[in-house]
């Protein structure tokens, strides 16, 4: 009872007027309450407002991160509508993740982890540009910069994950909890000044899951970034640049893991020094096992595609489709070696189609650099479907 | 007796039409309860009844149900229509992970991807339920009408699928499943169970789709299926062109195929009233015959229709205009311009590995016990080379399969 009144009390110092309307006369409190950073875990209950949870604060025109809310990167990342992410992690004081080389950390409850999706700016027009969350933090993440979409919640409660989306107001003030999602229009310029018309779409909290439960059976809600192979990479923190997973086990926040050196490491998916077969695994890795894993969503289809998936007729060459409908484009398999422009993957990842595209959910834009990859690891692939 | 139950069907499927007429009269109900039943999903308990009230409703993004135990009620399947035709997101209309489910009495129309798929769910009902494109059937319309997958004891009862550019009505790598008293049209495939164990297919009504009926097995995936019963089923004139998209499965079934068996084992086929269709009345084939020339398939895969047994059908024209220059030359070189293929038309693959002195085990083979229906094998492995219609090897009988026993269907 003590904490949620305490929540509501956050809300309103840090969601001012619109806060203010929502709560009443609570507003009336106490001011070293109303200054705290100190991030809330609501151990049950849907906030209505995000900062409610008291994550993050709008503060001097910018966005800043509160008390031991650790910021964090991916070596490869979803694509989402070339949307760029600012994601969180904050695990109650004293309490550790388990360190594990292969899935998803084992975090304590009371964690909580957020994702905040937003295109830089220029006046109105939102502008297609390289994600540079970290640098951006560290100059003091000017809202006038930026347009926020919405920031998601995933929180670890007595329950298991709990999943939650929050749709940023006009204002950026505050976001607001949205269970059924959203679909906004918007507009992306890029540097020479041509412009796409697209319709963001916030998935509602069951979609959540579509992607999240990456175990079809269990149906568990559980993150799936923060894997070792994913975050074991440098990041550029205010007190310079460190590796993700000593920078959280130097904080507290990961027990048990190794030297970074000897941590899996997926490949960063762009980075053209590396070759095009661990970029390639990495981008599907990422992007797909998700639901392309044994146990997934999608494992209907025969499909697998994690990081370590043997290289065969489950990760698509000469696979027939077997529930593909629209898409196979006319195409007959998966992967066809040598021939980008003859498999289903390229097919699927150049439509915007809903019915057609891969990943179904969360984008309405293709990927070109990323389905360019993939033509390119398709392309030198030897072999053929004769 | 069959006649009995097709004539009674056939009159459903007329008073289905019609009413059908007048739900696409009706008019666009409250934009607004989209977001209401999408609320209604996420809130859902153990236990609940959505009730989708009376009228057409608007829906532009999928609609999506985690929750166990519950049930989506309509007011009947041209009373209550989720109408998707402004669809903007989502690869389906109403995406269900659930189990203890049962939908009915409502119609989903229109949606960009499948109409309605459930995925890895046990005691699921669907009844009543109109999945349709209504504007006619064409190679853009969403893939699948309903779709249950990875599902176990399933019941699909009095359900009407039109439309759907793959399976109207589909079960695929599913378990112990009843699909009774549905009728399937326009459909590419109209009614497909696919590597499903166990499977009863009775008392439908499949016509004008490009295949009536499907028993298939894939490669590749992880349930093989076998022991399907097709069994009192009105299988007619599934004469329409096939308007699937090529590299499916179901793109390379011809039109004209009235029950289409494709290397799945243990299949009974019996007392259906199979017309008219063109190609063959039923077709018996190896996925070697489909459009995967080259296809890798899991080292166990078994591509051979096995244990097959046909019995007590009507059969009745059909054979007389194949789908595909092949057969219709090899039709008109075999049996005339004007003649037609017997009722039963086999790709003639075998599996090498299993034969006895030239010939497979006995509960293994193609058996037909069905007064004069008669057998082509067009010799497929060579490329139509030798085609014949000995029918020796194929007068025999099968022990038959145990009826698929499921306690919901009982209700």
């Amino acid at each position: 009872m003590i904490r949620t009144m305490r929540a509501v009390l956050f809300a309103a110092a840090a969601g001012g007027a619109l806060a203010l309307s929502a709560c009443g006369e609570t507003t009336q409190s106490a001011p070293e309450v109303a200054t705290s950073t100190v991030p809330v875990f609501h151990a049950e209950g849907r906030p209505e407002k995000l900062s409610e949870w008291n994550l993050l604060r709008v503060s001097d025109g910018g966005l800043a991160l509160n008390d031991r809310v650790t910021p964090y990167d991916l070596n490869s990342a979803l694509f989402t509508d070339y949307a760029h992410k600012l994601r969180t992690v904050w695990l109650p004081a004293g309490e550790a993740a388990k360190y594990d080389g292969e899935e998803t950390f084992d975090f304590p409850v009371g964690t909580v982890i957020s994702k905040t999706f937003y295109y830089p700016r220029n006046g109105d027009a939102l502008l297609l540009a390289d994600d540079t969350t970290a640098e951006r933090l560290n100059a003091g993440f000017a809202l006038s910069e930026v347009r926020l979409i919405e920031t998601r919640l995933l929180i670890h409660r007595e329950v298991g994950w709990v999943a939650l989306p929050y749709v940023w107001n006009a204002d950026q003030t505050d976001a607001v909890l949205k269970r059924t999602g959203d679909a906004q229009q918007l507009t992306l310029v890029n540097d020479g000044g041509a412009s796409q018309d697209f319709t963001y779409i916030v998935p509602n909290a069951n979609q959540c899951a579509g992607c999240h439960a990456t175990n079809a059976t269990t149906r568990e809600v559980m993150p799936i970034g923060p894997k070792a192979r994913h975050l074991n990479r440098e990041f550029a923190y205010a007190d310079g640049e460190a590796n993700q997973l000593t920078r959280w086990s130097k904080l507290g926040l990961l027990s048990g893991a190794p030297e970074s050196s000897e941590a899996p490491r997926n490949a960063v998916w762009n980075d053209a020094s590396l070759n095009v077969d661990t970029r390639a695994r990495a981008y599907l890795d990422i992007n797909c096992a998700h639901c392309h894993n044994r146990v997934g969503p999608a494992d209907t289809s025969g499909l697998l595609l994690e990081h370590n998936a043997p290289v065969g007729p489950s990760l698509g060459l000469c696979k027939p489709p077997i529930a593909a409908g629209k898409g196979t484009g006319g195409r007959v398999f998966g992967i066809v070696p040598g021939k980008a422009d003859q498999s289903i993957f390229t097919y699927r990842m150049e439509s915007t189609d809903p019915s057609i595209m891969m990943p179904e959910l969360g984008r309405a834009l293709s990927h070109e650099e990323g389905t360019q990859l993939i033509a390119e690891w398709i392309a030198a692939m030897d072999g053929s479907c004769a | 007796m069959n006649k009995l139950i097709a004539a009674a069907a056939l009159s459903f499927a007329l008073a289905a039409c019609s009413a059908q007429e007048s739900a696409d009269e009706m008019p666009l109900g409250d934009p607004g309860y989209e977001e209401e039943l999408m609320a209604q999903l996420l809130d859902a308990q153990p236990g609940d009844v959505i009730t989708i009230p009376e009228g057409k409703f608007p829906i532009t993004r999928s609609l999506s149900l985690t929750v166990d135990g519950v049930t989506i009620r309509g007011a009947g399947m041209d009373k209550s229509i989720l109408s998707f035709k402004g669809q903007v997101a989502g690869a389906e209309g109403l995406l269900v992970t659930a189990s203890d489910f049962t939908i009915e009495g409502l119609a989903i129309e229109d949606t960009i991807g499948d109409a309605l798929k459930i995925s890895e769910g046990n005691n699921i009902v669907i009844r009543g339920v109109r999945t349709e494109w209504t504007d006619g059937y064409k190679t853009e319309n969403g893939a699948y009408g309903i779709y249950p997958v990875q599902t176990t004891n399933v019941l699909m009862e009095d359900n009407v699928a039109i439309g759907a550019s793959d399976a109207g009505i589909y079960v695929g790598q599913s378990g112990n499943v009843i699909v009774r008293r549905n009728r399937a049209e326009y459909n590419v495939a109209g009614i497909e169970i696919e590597n499903t164990v166990d499977a009863d297919v009775y008392e439908n009504v499949a016509t004008n789709n490009t295949g009536g009926i499907l028993v298939f097995n894939m490669p590749n995936l992880p349930q093989v299926g076998e022991r399907t019963r097709v069994f009192n089923n009105t299988v007619v004139d599934n004469n329409t062109e096939n308007f699937g998209h090529e590299g499916t499965p179901v793109a390379s079934v011809p039109a004209g195929s009235g029950i289409v068996i494709t290397s799945n084992d243990k299949v009974e086929v019996f007392d259906n009233e199979i017309r008219n269709n063109q190609t063959a009345n039923i077709i018996i084939s190896s996925v070697y015959s489909t459009n995967y020339a080259g296809m890798s398939a899991q080292p166990n895969y078994d591509a051979y229709p096995e244990g097959i047994f046909i019995y007590g059908n009507t059969l009745e024209g059909g054979g007389d205009s194949p789908d595909g220059l092949d057969l219709k030359t090899l039709k008109t070189l075999m049996f005339g311009i004007n003649g037609s293929f017997p009722d039963v038309l086999w790709d003639g693959y075998v599996n090498p590995d299993k034969l006895v002195d030239g010939k497979l085990p006995e509960d293994q083979r193609i058996c037909i016990d069905n007064g004069d229906a008669g057998i082509i094998n067009v010799d497929g492995p060579n490329e139509f080379a030798n085609p014949n219609t000995e029918d020796a090897d194929h007068k025999c009988t099968l022990p038959k399969l145990p009826a698929v026993e499921l306690e919901i269907a009982d209700a």
